[in-house]
Order: C-alpha cells, then structure tokens, then sequence
C-alpha cells in the first residue's frame, strides 16, 4: 500500500499571445527554472466530477469544454468548491463564450451558496492555447487574479492530468508584453462525509460493469477492521527491518512510535471487560425496546383497522 | 408502474454531500431537485441542483422561475433536464412528515416514476454512506388521490404503516472517464484521517435516536387518547339516540292512548350530529417513522467484534487508529 505525496510536479507552460521574436524566446529559456508561487489549490472531487461530465455531454464537434469555477479564496489558498459549465463555440481563428449565461448562471447560484465567489475557469484539454488567454482575460474582469484549471480528459499521457495555472505579465515592459501562466499546488481536499462517498465508490473501479450496490453495515465494519489490520502489518514489517538494520533508522518514526504505544490507556482487562459488557447491555436494551414499540405499533394497527 | 432500481452517478451523490456540509449545519434539512432519465425499468439520475434556503427577508423570491431558470440554462450545456425527483436530508432518521408525503404525492402524480431521494448525514459521518430511495406505494397514492383520510377510508384500502412507502434498490454507475478520475484520486490523496466506522462510542447518537423515539411515541400516544375518546363519544351519541327513541316510542304509545296524534317524527340525525372521525393519516406517518427507522444502528456488531477477540489487543489497535495514520503518512513522505 503506498500513497504519493500530495503534491503534484507540473511542468511550466508558457503561452504567448504574440508570435515569439528570438527577444521574448531569449526571455522563455531565462524562466526556465521558475519557483512555484501563488496560491495553493484545494479542489473537491464534485468539481472534477461534474467537468468530466460537462465533458462526456459535450456538442457535436466540440473538443473541449470550459466553465466558470467557484469556490472562496484567501492570502495563501483558493478552495473551488463549485462550478458550472458555460456554452462556447471555438474555431480556428475566433472563440465566442456565452457571457449572459455566465453570469446568470453565476446569479442562481448565489442564491444557494451566497459565500461563493467566480475565483477562476477551467477547460478540459491538454494545452493552453491563444483563446485561452483571451477567456482569460474575460475572467479578469470578473475575479481579481482568477486561477485557470486543465483537465486533461483526452488522457494524453494515459493519465487525467489535472493541472491549474495563474497568469502573470511577462516581458519588457513598455515593448513586446506577454501573459505567462504560472503553474500552482494542487491538493485535492474533502469534507469527511465526501471521503466516505469517495472511498465506497472507489469499489466500482473493481466492479466489470461499473456498477455498485450499497453494502451492508457489517462489510464496511468488516472493511475497516481489514484496513486497520492492513496498516498495522506494513508497520510491523518496518519496525523488523529497522531492528534487523535492512533500513536506516529515522528518528521522527520512531517518535511517532513512541507516541503510539503511550496512547494506549492503561485499563486492566476486568476493566475493561466491564466496560464492554455494560455498553453492549445497554444496546442489548435499546433493541429491546425499539422491537417493543414495534410490536406495540402492529399491534395498535390491528385493533383499529378491526 | 415497477421501478427495478434507481442509477445514481458520482456526481449526484458528491453534489448532495456538498450541499449539506455547506448549507445545511443545524437540523435543518436542505433540500434539491434530481434530473434524469427513465431507461426501461430502471431510473436513472444523472445531475441534481440544489434550492436555496427559506429565509424570512426574501419574501419575492420565487420557487417555480428559479427552478424554470436553472432548467433552462442546464438545458443549454445538454444536462438532462427531465425532472425525476427530489432529495433531501434528513435529521436522525426522521424524515416522515406530512410536507413530505404531499410533495412526493405531487411529483409521483406528475411523473410516474419519481422518488425521494433520502440522505443520512448524520449516518454517513459515522462511516458509510447513507442515501436511500423511497416512493409512495399505489395503494397509498390512492388515498391521497381522494383525500379521504377518515378511519373508515383507510380501513378500506387497508393500508397499514409498512404499506406506505416502498424503498428502491440504489445502485451507482460510472463511466469508464469517471473511473480514471478516481484513480487519480486515489493516488493523489492522502490516507483517510478518521475512521468513524470503528469508533466504539457510539452513546452519543444512541441517546439521541432515543431521545427522538420517545418523542414520536409521545405524540403516538396523544393521537390513540384522541381515538379513543372518539370512540367512547360516539357509543354515548348510539345510547342517547337509543334513549330518545324509546321515550319517543312510549310517548308516542301514550299519546295514541288518549286519542291525541302522534308527534312527529324529527330528524334524529339532525340533533345528534356524530362526532369528527380524527384524520388517520397523522398516525399512520408516525408509525411509518417508527417502521422505516427500525434497523437498528451498527453500533452492537461493532462492540461484538473486540467481544470476540481474545484479550484486549485489538481494542488497543481501534483506539491507535489516529496515531498509525499519522505514522504511516510520515514514512511515506519520508522515504520518498
């Protein structure tokens, strides 16, 4: 069981809305090496999942979609907790985005969710092309810094690359000047509820005809125990091979180790066996009761119908 | 008409989720219509939009133009926009009212195949995913149909509370670009922080399902207190009917014996006007409360399984459950 680190490595994308001179190419290897900066990305899943079906529902001849994203921002990140998708036609040399629906779409739902704000758009797709920057400069007008988000639904690289951007000005100022989109952290972050949605529909991945029940409450008991066993298993094995010197000791885990082994509460067994039995008679009660009031209720149901 | 299942997509289940962790803290439900198709004998739900809250300082707002206007702009990006449904969450499980029942006998007379869609999130919060599909059985929309709510009316249909509503089988389809999404996902995310599945303390929601219990059972009671007295009231009312015609007979006989004409015969329903039947339909939606909520909550398998163990090893590695996550995240970023 290994997890990535959250963060993901996004390559630097430049997109110039002038064709390059040898001056601003000079400029495109000078930035080369470019630190991250700007804000940090929170995405929560129902935004991915509603733009992969913006996608699959997308008009003849369309191949790509764009939409507007809400969400709410402060210094250090921007949380997109909506969006919606927005009509555009594109071709070769012009693109027309439908701004009334935009914004009236933008009007209804602030009526739900009056804390949202438009913080940005996406598109799906793999590059960043000329009337990108032209929507984004639309975008402008409506956000203050607005974030620009791809989703990468043609699976060019066999994965969804999901990759969010911000623009900034580039170049001389006063001569030739560009618009340059700086790539930024992305981290996917859920409510709790929505980790449990997202982890019980993981199981469809599985399934041949990508379907699912909901399953009972003791195969999900049954689950988590499982997964608990399964974490507690890959430590054991690490803790072998530290002791038997195959891995280099780090002292940070072995601190957390040490944590882990003081949180156990020092109860006896007759403690705790008591304990036990008490809050299983307690529930033994209640199920008593609740078939009472069942029986009581059929029974009620009879007497009056007769 | 029989609907074998409803198909819900990722999308729809994350939406309702959303909307009631943002909008709907407290115990006040939240609320939102579903859109899809109906394949077959299968629904099938493909998006959903929520409605915003009541507020007392928006009184011109309008239900039916935004509902009008979200329909026609979603119908713009090609989503669905046949209405099939609606959701709504629910507080401890108690969920039938009578609001519920008339808005879902509209929609179901409506569209033919149109269910509620009811979400748990108190239920999901403790570990899994909690969202059922009801509809109104036929019988009972008949009723409805006639608003005839009287004993006698029900006692014809002979509707009980385990006949009021039918619960249908939720199944969750994806498409193979959905599936790649959750791969990526998977990958990306960190392990889960909390799992609420194995929490041993359950005391806390058990005392509130209770505590909601015996209220319904309070107004259990006081509605068979009002039948009951309807009942003795109307034996009275045959007594006193019974009397009066006696004492009408004899007067009568008396009358004939001294030659004088009888009196007449007044309207007797006229003086005695039979008591008001109580409306039945409160108690039924009571008991139907009582009915859908009997399944008790996980809580007793998940004390039965550290019961069964040996010795008090695997209750230590259920209270860790915090710190191994804690650990395992480190190693891993560690040893990258």
């Amino acid at each position: 069981m290994c997890c990535c680190p959250a963060t993901a490595r996004i390559p630097w994308r430049p997109a110039l809305s002038f064709s390059s001179s040898p001056f601003v190419i000079f400029l495109h290897f000078l930035y080369k090496i470019m630190a991250v900066h700007g804000p940090l990305v929170k995405i929560h899943p129902v935004v991915l999942a509603s733009i992969v079906d913006s996608y699959e529902r997308r008009n003849e001849g369309a191949s790509r979609v764009i939409g507007t994203l809400l969400g709410t921002a402060d210094k250090h990140s921007v949380e997109v907790t909506n969006c919606f998708s927005v009509p555009h036609n594109e071709s070769e040399d012009e693109v027309a985005v439908d701004m009334e629906f935009a914004k009236n779409m933008y009007e209804l739902h602030k009526k739900v969710s009056p804390s949202e704000v438009i913080i940005g758009w996406y598109a799906t797709g793999y590059d960043i092309t000329e009337h990108s920057v032209l929507i984004h400069e639309y975008y402008s007008r409506e956000a203050p810094n607005p974030i620009h988000m791809t989703v990468d639904t043609a699976l060019q690289s066999n994965k969804m690359n999901i990759r969010a951007y911000v623009s900034s000005q580039m170049g001389v100022p006063g001569k030739t000047v560009g618009v340059m989109f700086t790539p930024l952290t992305i981290k996917y972050i859920y409510y709790d509820t929505e980790r449990i949605g997202v982890d019980l529909l993981q199981r469809t991945r599985a399934s041949p005809s990508r379907t699912n029940g909901l399953t009972t409450d003791l195969a999900q008991v049954a689950s988590a125990a499982g997964r608990v066993q399964e974490m507690l298993s890959t430590m054991l094995s690490y803790i072998e091979d530290v002791l038997s010197g195959k891995v280099m000791a780090d002292n940070s885990v072995g601190r957390y180790l040490m944590d882990l082994v003081n949180k156990v509460p020092k109860i006896t067994a007759e403690d705790f066996e008591s304990m036990l039995n008490s809050n299983i008679n307690d529930l033994l009660m209640v199920t008593y009761l609740a078939n009472l009031t069942q029986a009581q209720i059929a029974l009620n149901e009879k007497l009056v119908v007769l | 008409d029989h609907l074998l299942c409803v198909c819900v997509r990722l999308q729809v289940v994350l939406k309702i989720i959303k909307h009631y962790q943002e909008e709907g803290q407290g115990s006040e439900v939240v609320q939102g219509v579903l859109l899809g198709l109906v394949v077959e004998d299968r629904l099938e739900i493909t998006n959903c939009f929520p409605f915003p809250q009541h507020t007392e300082d928006d009184v011109d707002f309008d239900e039916v133009q935004y509902q009008m206007e979200m329909m026609r702009s979603l119908r713009h990006v090609n989503i669905d926009h046949l209405h099939v449904g609606w959701y709504q969450s629910t507080y401890y499980g108690s969920f039938v009212s009578r609001a519920l029942l008339d808005s879902q006998f509209s929609y179901q007379h409506a569209i033919e195949e149109s269910v509620v869609l009811i979400y748990d999130p108190i239920k999901t919060a403790q570990g899994s995913l909690c969202l059922k599909a009801y509809r109104l059985t036929p019988k009972l929309m008949e009723i409805c149909k006639e608003k005839d709510f009287s004993p006698e009316g029900l006692k014809k249909a002979c509707i009980g509370y385990e006949h009021m509503f039918e619960e249908v089988p939720i199944v969750i389809k994806n498409s193979h670009l959905i599936n790649v999404l959750l791969l990526d996902l998977q990958e990306k995310s960190t392990v889960a922080d909390k799992h609420e599945l194995l929490n041993l303390s359950s005391s806390n929601h058990l005392e509130k399902s209770l505590q909601l219990l015996m209220d319904r059972m309070d107004d259990m009671s006081q509605d068979i207190g009002k039948y009951n007295t309807y009942c003795r009231n109307l034996s009275k009312q045959q007594q006193q009917k019974q009397q009066y015609l006696q004492r009408r007979q004899q007067e009568n006989a008396q009358r004939q014996s001294r030659g004088e004409p009888p009196l007449p015969e007044e309207d007797i329903s006229k003086m005695f006007k039979p008591p008001q039947a109580p409306a039945r339909m409160d108690t039924l939606l009571i008991a139907g409360t009582r009915g859908v909520n009997g399944r008790r909550s996980p809580s007793i398998k998940r004390l039965f399984l550290p019961a069964y163990s040996t010795g008090h090893w695997k209750f230590i590695v259920l209270c860790l459950k915090e710190s191994i996550h804690e650990l395992i995240n480190s190693a891993m970023n560690g040893s990258v």
